[in-house]
C-alpha cells in the first residue's frame, strides 16, 4: 500500500528522522550533486556551442538520481532512460562516453564489457521491459543481482509501463522501478498524464510495493531504494519508487519551457532544490564551507573537462563502419553496400 | 529417417535446442500447458519444466521485450507469436530496440533471440489470423527474417536461428504445417540462413515462391511441366539476407521469371526481388518479370479467401503470359 510522501530532509535543511547514511557518506552524496549539476550546466553550455547535440538537463533531478544509483553493487544491470546521466557514471559507464552518444557517435552506447548499465533509451517506456527480462535471467541462474530502471511520469502512460509491471509481478523478479517524476513530460504536466492520485499507488495493481519519496531528498531516495534492493534481492519481488522532483530545464535544449510553465512554480521548486538543502544541513554539521565548494566545482569541472576531450577525440566513423555493428558477421548485401558507401 | 510434418519437424528442433543449451528458453501465450495453438511446443513443457518453457501474460510487446533482456542476459529465448495479426503490438520492441541494440552498442549488447511467427491465411480463421506481412520484418535493419516450405527446412532453419547471435524472424506457414510431410533427419542438420533453395532445375522459366505459397507454386510447376515448359523453382527460403546470387543465376540462365507472393501487391517482397533483377540481370531478361500476389484488400474472411490466395491457376496463367512475350 501507498503511504504518505517519505522524506528525511527537509527543504530547510532539517532532518525529520534519523539519517540512512553516516556523515561522510552524506559528504559524498553533496560531492556527487555539485558534480551532477557541474556537467549538466557543462553539457548545456556546450550544446548551445554547438559542440553536442540535442541535450536533455535534469537539474533539479540530482538528489533521485544519486540516491537510487548509491544502493545499486557493480554488478547489479541498471537499465537507464536518456535523462540519469550521473545515474549511469556512478555505476561505471565513463563520461566521455555519456557526451559521446550526444556529441552524436554510437560509440557513446559502447561501455566496457564490465559496466551493466544499458545504453540510454530514447524511446519513453519501451525499456523497461528490458530491465524485466535482465532480472528474470540473473534470477533463472540463481544469482541475486538485481535490475533497476528509470523512466518518467509520462512513461506510466505507456502500454510497455504496464507490460514490464505485471510481468514483473508475475514473474516475481527482483526489479527495482524508479519513476523521476518530475511533474512534466514535455509540456504536459502530471496531472493531465494519470488521474491517479500517486504514481505509486499503481504498484498495488501490479501486486508489489509501491513508495512515494520527496525526490529532492537524497535520504529518502536512498533509503527507499536501498530497501526495494534488499527485497528484491532477497527473492521478495519488485518495487515501484515514486521520487517526486522537478525538470527545472526546459525537456530539452529543443525545448522552450515557458510556453507552457509558470515562473511562479519554477520558482517554488527552487526553493526544493535537492542540493541546497544537504549543503544547509553540512553546514549546521560543520562539514561545509565556502573554500570546499569552490574546491569541489574546480575538481568537478577539471573531471569534465578531461571528459570532454577524451569525448571530442573519438575516432569518427567513416561511412563503411557504420555498417559494422549491424549483425555478428555482415552478409552479402551489406557487404556489397558497405563498398558502395565507401566508394560514394 | 521418420516422415515428419512441418509442425513435427519444429517440436522436435524446439525439443533438440532444449536439450543441448540450457540457455534455450521458450516463451509465449499458451506455450506451455497446452503445447501452443498450433501444438508445435508439445510435450515440451513435461519435458524442460515451466522455467524454460514459459506460459507468459497475453501481452506481445511484453514478451519480445522482456525477451530482449533475457538475450541481453545471456539467455536464447524462443518467443512464440500467436498468429502474425498479432506480432504488431510487439513491432516496436523489434523496429526500435530488438534490431537496433548491437548497433546502438556497437556489439557491447546483443540479441541472439527467435520470434516465431506463424502466418498466412487458408484456414479460414477469424480476421488477424491470415496475415502475411514479410515485408515489414524484411524491412527492418538488423534482423534476419527466414521462412522454410518443408519440414527439413523448418528444422534445419529454426535450429540455425537459435544458433545465429542475432534476432531472427522465424514466420511459420500455418496451412502446411501439417499437410507436407517428408524424411527428416533425426537430429536437426542447420540449414544456413541466407541461402535459397533450388528445388527443380529447369531452363525456360524461374519461379520462385517461399513459404506457404510454396505448394501453388510446386503445383503450378508440374502442370507447367506438362504443357511443355521446363520450370526452374526456387525456393526463397530466407528474405534477409537476401540470395540474389543464387536467384539472379538462376534467372540469368533460364530468361524468364514470376515471383509468388500470397501478401497484398503494393510494397510486398516481390518487388524487392524484382527491383533486384532489373539492377543484375535487366540485359539477360527474355520478357518481363512478373509477379502473381495477394490484392491490396484485407485479407478476406472465410468465405473470400480462395478470391485473395494466389491460386495454381493464376500462377499457371501468368507464367503462360510471361513465355508468350
Amino acid at each position: 500500500m501507498v503511504d504518505d510522501m517519505r522524506q528525511v530532509l527537509t527543504p530547510a535543511g532539517e532532518l525529520t528522522g534519523e539519517c540512512p547514511v553516516d556523515a561522510d557518506q552524506a559528504v559524498e552524496f553533496y560531492r556527487l550533486m555539485v558534480l551532477a549539476r557541474t556537467y549538466d550546466r557543462k553539457a548545456m553550455a556546450l550544446q548551445k556551442q554547438g559542440r553536442l547535440a540535442t541535450y536533455a538537463s535534469f537539474e533539479g533531478q540530482e538528489a533521485a538520481q544519486i540516491g537510487s544509483a548509491a544502493t545499486l553493487e557493480p554488478d547489479d544491470w541498471m537499465v537507464p532512460a536518456y535523462r540519469e546521466p550521473i545515474s549511469m557514471w556512478m555505476h561505471g559507464y565513463p563520461m566521455e562516453l555519456l557526451l559521446a552518444t550526444r556529441i552524436g557517435t554510437e560509440l557513446g552506447g559502447s561501455p566496457p564489457e564490465s559496466v551493466r548499465v544499458l545504453p540510454a533509451s530514447i524511446t519513453v517506456g519501451a525499456h523497461m521491459v528490458h530491465a524485466v527480462g535482465l532480472a528474470w535471467a540473473e534470477q533463472l541462474r540463481g544469482s541475486t543481482r538485481v535490475a533497476l530502471t528509470y523512466f518518467g511520469d509520462g512513461a506510466t502512460s505507456e502500454g510497455d509501463f504496464h507490460e514490464a509491471m505485471n510481468f514483473a509481478g508475475v514473474l516475481n523478479v527482483g526489479c527495482v522501478f524508479v519513476c523521476q517524476n518530475n511533474g512534466w513530460a514535455i509540456s504536459l504536466p502530471r496531472e493531465a498524464q494519470t488521474a491517479s492520485e500517486t504514481i505509486a499507488q499503481k504498484a498495488l495493481a501490479y501486486g508489489m510495493s509501491g513508495v512515494l519519496v520527496d525526490g529532492n531528498d537524497v535520504f529518502a531516495v536512498y533509503e527507499a531504494t536501498r530497501d526495494a534492493v534488499a527485497r528484491a534481492r532477497d527473492g521478495g519481488g519488485s518495487t515501484l519508487i515514486e521520487t517526486m522532483t522537478y525538470r527545472m530545464g526546459a525537456h530539452s535544449t529543443a525545448d522552450d519551457a515557458s510556453r507552457y510553465r509558470s515562473p511562479e512554480a519554477l520558482a517554488m521548486w527552487r526553493e526544493r532544490d535537492p542540493i541546497e538543502r544537504l549543503r544547509r544541513l553540512l553546514a549546521e554539521w560543520g562539514r561545509w564551507t565556502p573554500a570546499w565548494q569552490d574546491q569541489l566545482e574546480r575538481e568537478s569541472a577539471e573531471q569534465i573537462e578531461h571528459a570532454v576531450t577524451t569525448a571530442e577525440a573519438l575516432p569518427v566513423f567513416s561511412a563503411g563502419e557504420i555498417f559494422d555493428a549491424m549483425f555478428a558477421e555482415l552478409p552479402p548485401h551489406l557487404v556489397e553496400q558497405r563498398r558502395w558507401a565507401e566508394e560514394a | 529417417m521418420p516422415v515428419l510434418s512441418i509442425a513435427q519437424s519444429l517440436n522436435r528442433a524446439l525439443d533438440h535446442a532444449l536439450a543441448t543449451d540450457p540457455d534455450v528458453m521458450i516463451m509465449g501465450e499458451d506455450v506451455g500447458r497446452t503445447g501452443g495453438v498450433f501444438r508445435i511446443t508439445d510435450g515440451l513443457q513435461t519435458k524442460y519444466g515451466s522455467d524454460r518453457v514459459v506460459d507468459t501474460p497475453l501481452a506481445e510487446s511484453g514478451i519480445v521485450g522482456v525477451g530482449l533482456g533475457l538475450a541481453i542476459a545471456g539467455m536464447r529465448p524462443v518467443l512464440e507469436m500467436q498468429f502474425m495479426g498479432f506480432s504488431y503490438p510487439a513491432y516496436d520492441q523489434v523496429i526500435s530496440h530488438v534490431s537496433r541494440i548491437r548497433n546502438r552498442s556497437r556489439h557491447r549488447f546483443t540479441a541472439p533471440l527467435v520470434i516465431r511467427i506463424p502466418y498466412g491465411a487458408g484456414i479460414g480463421a477469424a480476421e488477424h489470423h491470415s496475415e502475411s506481412t514479410e515485408a515489414i520484418y524484411a524491412h527492418v535493419p538488423g534482423l534476419k527474417v527466414v521462412v522454410p516450405s518443408r519440414p527439413t527446412d523448418a528444422a534445419g532453419l529454426l535450429s540455425a536461428a537459435i544458433a545465429d547471435p542475432d534476432p531472427v524472424v522465424f514466420l511459420e506457414p500455418i496451412r502446411l504445417y501439417r499437410a507436407v510431410k517428408e524424411e527428416v533427419p533425426a537430429e536437426p542438420d542447420p540449414t544456413p540462413i541466407g541461402v535459397a533453395a533450388i528445388e527443380t532445375e529447369g531452363s525456360d522459366l524461374t519461379l520462385m515462391a517461399w513459404g506457404a505459397m510454396m505448394r501453388e507454386a510446386r503445383t503450378a510447376a508440374e502442370e507447367l511441366t506438362q504443357q511443355g515448359i521446363s520450370v526452374e523453382l526456387v525456393d526463397v527460403r530466407s528474405f534477409v539476407p537476401l540470395d540474389m546470387d543464387r536467384i539472379a543465376g538462376s534467372v540469368a540462365k533460364t530468361g524468364r521469371a514470376v515471383v509468388v507472393q500470397e501478401a497484398a501487391r503494393t510494397g510486398g517482397f516481390a518487388a524487392e526481388i524484382i527491383a533486384q533483377l532489373q539492377e543484375r540481370c535487366a540485359w539477360d531478361l527474355l520478357a518481363p518479370v512478373a509477379r502473381v500476389t495477394g490484392w491490396d484488400t484485407v485479407v478476406p474472411l472465410r468465405q473470400g479467401e480462395p478470391h485473395y490466395v494466389p491460386s495454381t491457376q493464376r500462377i499457371v496463367a501468368t507464367a503462360r503470359r510471361v513465355m508468350e512475350r
